[in-house]
């Protein structure tokens, strides 16, 4: 068993001005001390009993809470206390009492156990000192910096209230504009529409007049291929020996089908034959090319591109997706209005499509229509001109709005971090963070940038929640949550992100400094917390 | 599992089957060289229906019989959120069973290190109480009996049946076959705090930190694979973990240490000094057509060290050498994860089994892989130290024999009430088989515990023996203080109570390192005769003295523990309440309680001045617990030495002896030619069960008397001695008038 010293001198020094003795158990803080009165009974500061003196810090415990041993380590729950003279003082638990481990750095708690414990207090508490002017002389700029924040904010707030009743105003004749223009443009959509349906119906007249043509020719030349005996008829063994004509396609092209094909007689003469060809047309193939498919009967295959061949090429709205990529509002709107100008005439050029090659393409626009076209392409092009220029008004209205009403901090401090970025590169990525935006990850040696959180709030403890920001809805993790990551902001001359961590997966912890989290240094108590031991 | 048991039966005629002399297993094809082969033996043993061990399966601590479903198999896997009351394989595999009956208890040991399956009949099983009472009562009754098939895919038929009779003679038997338990150093019975994975060095400072801020000990903190350079055992990350010495040297200064991962995986890589090495000396693990064989594993592609060699094992350990193993120093330790071996692009995610080890196919070695890892890694934590001290490794796969080589834990589990629950079945299972340093990952691998589920694993691991938390990557952080102060503390005590008992844990180890008997023991073992303990998985003792029944079910507002022995008596070790033997008890709990007794008759040295870690402790006084019994008597042993090396073996220890009989508590030395010097003394006696006496008085060993103070608690019949204040190493009496 081992004995120890029941009390210890303790030297204080106050200011260096005088020196005083202090008597006192081990262990024990000067607020304490009146509690231990040398040689009278002590009684457990919980009252539960009371045990001669010498039990003080006798190295076993009689206290149940612990307050007999404040200078051993017998008490499970008891506490130590250090003079740390020098430097701050506090308490350690009882269990690092003469455990090998200086825990004060007086060195007053390693006093049995052989540890070769140096006394570090003074340095500590120059290296605080220093820390602490330091950290004071960053509060004092940085709080310069921020009155200059916070003025430049409401400058800029001012701005920005100012040029929102600007852009208003500048709304409201943009609207007017945009309202007369429609009108002109209306007008002038009227009398091109006419002129243009004028062109259209004269040309499919002409169309109409071209097929009965090409129809009666072609009736003529099959005539001519089916009389074998060139007597001026078909007859039903004629029509027979095309057996691509057998009507039920049963390999058998029977007199009684042929007769039929040919109206129940037995030949027909050029006349007659036009209403027998409309019948056989689809399926009849030509004498000269019977290897090659008619035209009628495109093969399955190409009939499909030639489908798809139509969607692509001739329906302009296909493109028009791509856009709405871009700018989702403005394109709908372009589409509602533009469907009965651009949309009617594709759609019928595409039903004709085969036709065309026959008839040619259509004649262009005669100069009078043309003129009409061009004054009421005019008049839209002005009148979606003056759309985009209130649409990028109203965006602007939107982003100002936001942007004022935005929770900047108390006095709008942290409004310059709007619309700003900052990067930090570690070893594997470079970590992005946009105030109020986005936080976001890029691996360094390329690779995509994935989302550690979108702005989500304010999050700092009730008394400070300027001082924690929380951006959530990240990328999701495989088996795991979205990303999130917290932003914990401290007093800096600088704004720099200092640090980047996964504390957890998926949940990212970025420190960032800026002078608009500075306190102002005369509001915050200057120095130590405890001066009792100095 | 269907496919590659085909073919196996012993029964089939000279019949050609699929599968015979070449068969596929999803992608894979194994060649079968030397075509078809099993070998197979039944045993019978009447009068049994219990049996027990065959390790490693999720299963309860009495074997189910398999005639409805698969036999229990023994393949070392590494098995991805593995099912519990199972009998699949798991990571490690000992084929060693226990059969008991109350008159007997009897081991058979298959000495078979390939793919091994065990069938289990019983005449009994299915059969309601009534059903054999009433077989009783008609005479008609057949004697019960177990019958059991062992079929092992390659090798020989090497049988070693234990014959007991008692559950410490089979023990002892099976010893003489395996060895014992290792010696492991005292801070490993410590807490361990582990994660996949510690991020980097600050983040290790930071954790370290928050164990001192909360005042939680622990001796241990463990870093996972991402440790490494690219998953390149034996180096750090160069960013993460730049400067590993000046960590290691911070937890030194805190007498703390670490474990590191060392997997046998080897990334095949032209820059990589370990890889270039094993493949220039031909070290590697050849496929059938004897190239290298290649396997996908945590590094990409990977090699495979055949640790069945002897030369390799011997380069293996010296990779440990400080001078070596760049970064370590000598409280630095090592985890052999992914040993059974795990290939994930192999058949059931591990090797080939035409894969040769020399002249040896995989198939034949398979089971013994993960045993061969841990050994020349154990080796070489003990060659780093010139033999002096003695190595902690850390294996998920093992084999007959694992016990000699280190710790083992039982795997990938996962946050679930259900998880906690078969942590006890699993250990005990293993304990039984010679593997006492058995534990669960506490909270659950897989998967986010509840803050109740936490506390309670807390509470359930502070009672077994490897006591370690662990985490997958993708889980939130849970380090014993993110789950409110309420936890925190909840948790600090349990981690606290650990620590008070670490002088128990410590002689139980080395007890079971003398004589192979299990340090976390069922009931049965103790209680052979009591018919009652033989199928209890849900509390167990730890050496004969304490009995644990852990609350593992969610909302739990009491527990039942079955108390045994006709004339016992035990004691609630935080109320001192006396119960007597062969009842069941009722306990309410709260959060807070971790229901736990101990035997009247015995006497546990306990340290209650718990620190940091467990080396603070090491000169701290002792507190000794003597719970009487009916006969007012009790006796306990204390074992000290210097806790880490293997000096014990010089007989440089204390192993002294506490008895108390006729109102006289005595210390006697137990081996008077040992000898070792201890600072420790005895700062208090607590007597349970005891009646007040008028006066007590300690004599030591130079007559000197002494009149000690006391206090009596006379509605508990606890006597307390305070201060008796002698050396705990020396010869004293201690008188009660």
């Amino acid at each position: 068993m081992i004995m120890f010293g029941h009390f210890v001198l303790l030297l204080a020094l106050f200011g260096g001005a005088m020196t005083v003795e202090v008597l006192r158990p081990r262990g024990v803080p000067l607020s304490k001390r009146q509690f231990y009165e040398e040689n009278k009974p002590f009684t457990c500061l919980d009252g539960t009993r009371t045990i001669p003196f010498d039990r003080i810090n006798d190295d076993y415990c009689d206290c149940p809470d612990g307050s007999d041993e404040p200078g051993t380590a017998a008490c499970p729950n008891g506490n130590f206390h250090c003079t740390n003279a020098g430097f701050r003082p506090g308490f350690i638990p009882s269990s690092r009492v003469n455990d090998g481990i200086c825990d004060c750095c007086d060195t007053t708690d390693e006093y049995n156990s052989g540890a070769d414990c140096q006394n570090t207090c003074r340095e500590l508490g120059r290296k605080e000192k220093e820390e602490l002017q330091k950290i004071a002389e960053i509060a004092k700029e940085g709080f310069m910096l921020k009155k200059q924040l916070i003025q430049e904010a409401k400058q800029g707030l001012e701005e920005k209230k100012s040029k929102l009743g600007d852009v208003q105003n500048s709304k409201k004749d943009l609207e007017a504009n945009v309202e007369a223009l429609r009108t002109v443009k209306e007008t002038a959509e009227k009398p091109e529409k006419e002129a243009k349906e004028r062109h259209l119906k004269a040309w499919e007249e002409q169309k109409a007049a071209i097929r009965m043509e090409k129809d009666k020719a072609r009736t003529a030349e099959v005539f001519l291929e089916l009389d074998d005996d060139s007597d001026g008829f078909v007859s039903v063994a004629e029509l027979q020996s095309h057996p691509e004509l057998d009507p039920d396609s049963d390999g058998s092209f029977t007199e009684a089908e042929a007769q039929g094909l040919l109206g129940g007689v037995d030949q027909v003469d050029t006349v007659a034959f036009e209403t027998v060809w409309n019948n056989i047309k689809e399926k009849y193939v030509s004498e000269s090319n019977a290897d090659v498919p008619p035209p009628g009967e495109t093969p399955q295959e190409e009939t499909q591109d030639t489908t798809s061949d139509n969607d692509s090429e001739n329906y302009p709205d296909e493109d028009i997706p791509e856009e709405e990529d871009n700018d989702d509002e403005e394109d709908d709107e372009d589409d509602d209005m533009d469907d009965g100008d651009y949309k009617a005439p594709p759609t019928m050029r595409t039903d004709e499509k085969k036709d065309e090659d026959d008839e040619g393409p259509m004649p262009p626009y005669d100069q009078e229509t043309q003129a009409l076209i061009d004054a009421a392409q005019k008049a839209r092009d002005e009148f979606n001109e003056a759309e985009k220029s209130l649409r990028e008004v109203e965006d602007q209205i939107r982003n100002l709005e936001k942007e004022i009403s935005f929770d900047f901090g108390p006095s709008s401090e942290f409004a310059y971090l709007y619309s700003q970025c900052y990067e930090l590169t570690t070893s594997e990525y470079v970590y992005r963070l946009c105030p109020f935006n986005k936080v976001s990850q890029k691996p360094k040696f390329g690779g995509s940038e994935t989302s550690l959180g979108m702005w989500g709030k304010w999050a700092g403890p009730e008394d400070n929640i300027y001082s924690v920001m929380k951006y959530e809805h990240g990328t999701g993790c495989w088996q795991g949550p979205n990303r999130s990551t917290t932003v914990k902001l401290t007093c800096g001359k600088e704004t720099i992100v200092t640090s980047t961590s996964e504390p957890s997966r998926c949940e990212y912890l970025m420190e960032f400094t800026s002078p608009a989290i500075c306190q102002d240094p005369s509001s915050i108590d200057s120095g130590h917390p405890d001066h009792e031991e100095l | 599992c269907g496919i590659i048991s085909r073919g196996y039966s012993l029964e089939e005629e000279e019949k050609v089957e699929d599968g015979m002399w070449e068969e596929t297993f999803k992608s894979h094809t194994d060649s079968k060289p030397n075509g078809p082969s099993a070998v197979s033996l039944d045993f019978s043993l009447p009068g049994v229906e219990h049996v027990y061990g065959i390790p490693e399966h999720a299963d309860t601590l009495k074997l189910k019989t398999t005639d409805s479903g698969d036999p229990y198999r023994l393949y070392n896997l590494d098995v991805f959120q593995y099912e519990l009351y199972n009998p699949m394989a798991l990571y490690g595999s000992v084929p060693v069973m226990l059969a008991h009956n109350a008159q007997r208890t009897t081991g058979i040991f298959w000495l078979n290190a390939a793919e091994t399956w065990v069938d289990i009949s019983s005449n009994t099983a299915g059969k309601t109480v009534f059903g054999k009472m009433l077989d009783y009562v008609q005479g008609s009754s057949e004697t019960p009996q177990t019958d059991v098939r062992w079929i092992s895919e390659s090798g020989i038929i090497d049988v070693f049946l234990m014959l007991g009779p008692t559950p410490r003679e089979v023990f002892s038997q099976y010893a003489s076959l395996t060895g014992t338990q290792a010696f492991p150093p005292l801070a490993s019975l410590g807490y361990h705090q582990c994660r996949w994975n510690y991020n980097d060095q600050e983040d290790v400072r930071a954790v370290d930190a928050g164990f001192d801020e909360h005042d939680i000990p622990y001796d241990f903190i463990w870093l996972d694979i991402e440790h490494t350079d690219g998953k390149r055992y034996f180096t750090w990350d160069p960013h993460k973990f730049a400067s590993p010495k000046e960590m290691l040297q911070g937890l030194m200064d805190k007498k703390r240490k670490m474990v590191a991962i060392v997997d046998p995986h080897i990334k095949v890589d032209t820059n990589y000094k370990i890889h270039n090495e094993i493949r220039s000396r031909g070290f590697y693990i050849k496929n059938k057509d004897g190239a290298d064989y290649e396997g996908w594993c945590w590094p990409g592609s990977a090699g495979y060290p055949d640790f069945t060699r002897p030369d390799m094992r011997a380069w293996w350990a010296g990779q440990f050498a400080y001078d070596q193993y760049e970064g370590s120093m000598e409280n630095l330790y090592t985890w052999n994860d992914m040993n059974e071996p795990s290939v994930f692009n192999g058949p059931e995610v591990t090797m080939h089994k035409d894969a040769l080890h020399g002249s040896w196919e995989h198939r034949d070695v398979h089971n013994l892989y993960g045993f061969y890892v841990q050994m020349a890694t154990a080796q070489g934590l003990i060659e780093r130290s010139g033999g002096v001290e003695r190595p902690f490794v850390l294996t998920r796969a093992f084999f007959a024999g694992s016990q000699r080589l280190g710790a083992v834990w039982t795997g990938d589990n996962a946050a679930e009430w259900d998880h906690l629950k078969i942590s006890i079945p699993m250990c005990l299972s293993l304990g039984l088989v010679g593997i006492s340093f058995c534990g669960a990952d506490v909270g659950g691998f897989f998967k986010s515990p509840s803050s109740e589920l936490l506390v309670r694993w807390y509470q359930t691991g502070a009672y077994q023996p490897f006591f370690r938390a662990h985490a997958h990557l993708d889980t939130p952080r849970r380090e014993p203080w993110l789950f409110g102060p309420e936890n925190t503390a909840l948790i600090r005590e349990a981690v606290r109570q650990r620590y008070t008992f670490l002088p128990y844990w410590y002689q139980l180890f080395y007890h079971a390192y003398q004589t192979g008997e299990p340090v976390m023991r069922p009931l049965w073992v103790e209680y052979p005769q009591d018919p009652a303990t033989f199928a209890l998985d849900d509390e167990f003792l730890l050496g004969r003295d304490l009995l644990v029944h852990p609350v593992t079910e969610e909302g739990a507002r009491g527990v039942t523990a079955y108390l045994p022995g006709k004339d016992e008596v035990w004691f609630d070790i935080h109320t001192f309440q006396k119960h007597n033997g062969v009842q069941n008890l009722y306990i309410p709990v709260t959060m807070s309680s971790i229901p736990v007794f101990q035997r009247g008759g015995s006497i546990i040295p306990r340290k209650l001045r718990v620190r940091r870690s467990s080396a603070c402790m090491e000169d701290d006084p002792y507190t000794l617990y003597v719970a009487l019994d009916n006969r007012r008597t009790a006796e306990g042993e204390l074992y000290i030495d210097d806790g880490h090396t293997f000096n014990f073996e010089k007989r440089e220890f204390i192993l002294r002896k506490f008895s108390f009989t006729n109102n006289v508590l005595s210390s006697v030395n137990l081996e008077p030619d040992a000898q070792f010097t201890t600072k420790s003394w005895v700062e208090r006696i607590i007597i349970l069960g005891a009646s007040k006496p008028s006066k007590i008085t300690l004599r030591t060993s130079d007559d000197q008397e002494n009149q000690l103070e006391f206090d009596f608690d006379a509605s508990m019949s606890v006597l307390t001695i305070r201060k008796p204040g002698m050396n705990v190493g020396a010869d004293w009496t201690v008188t009660l008038q």
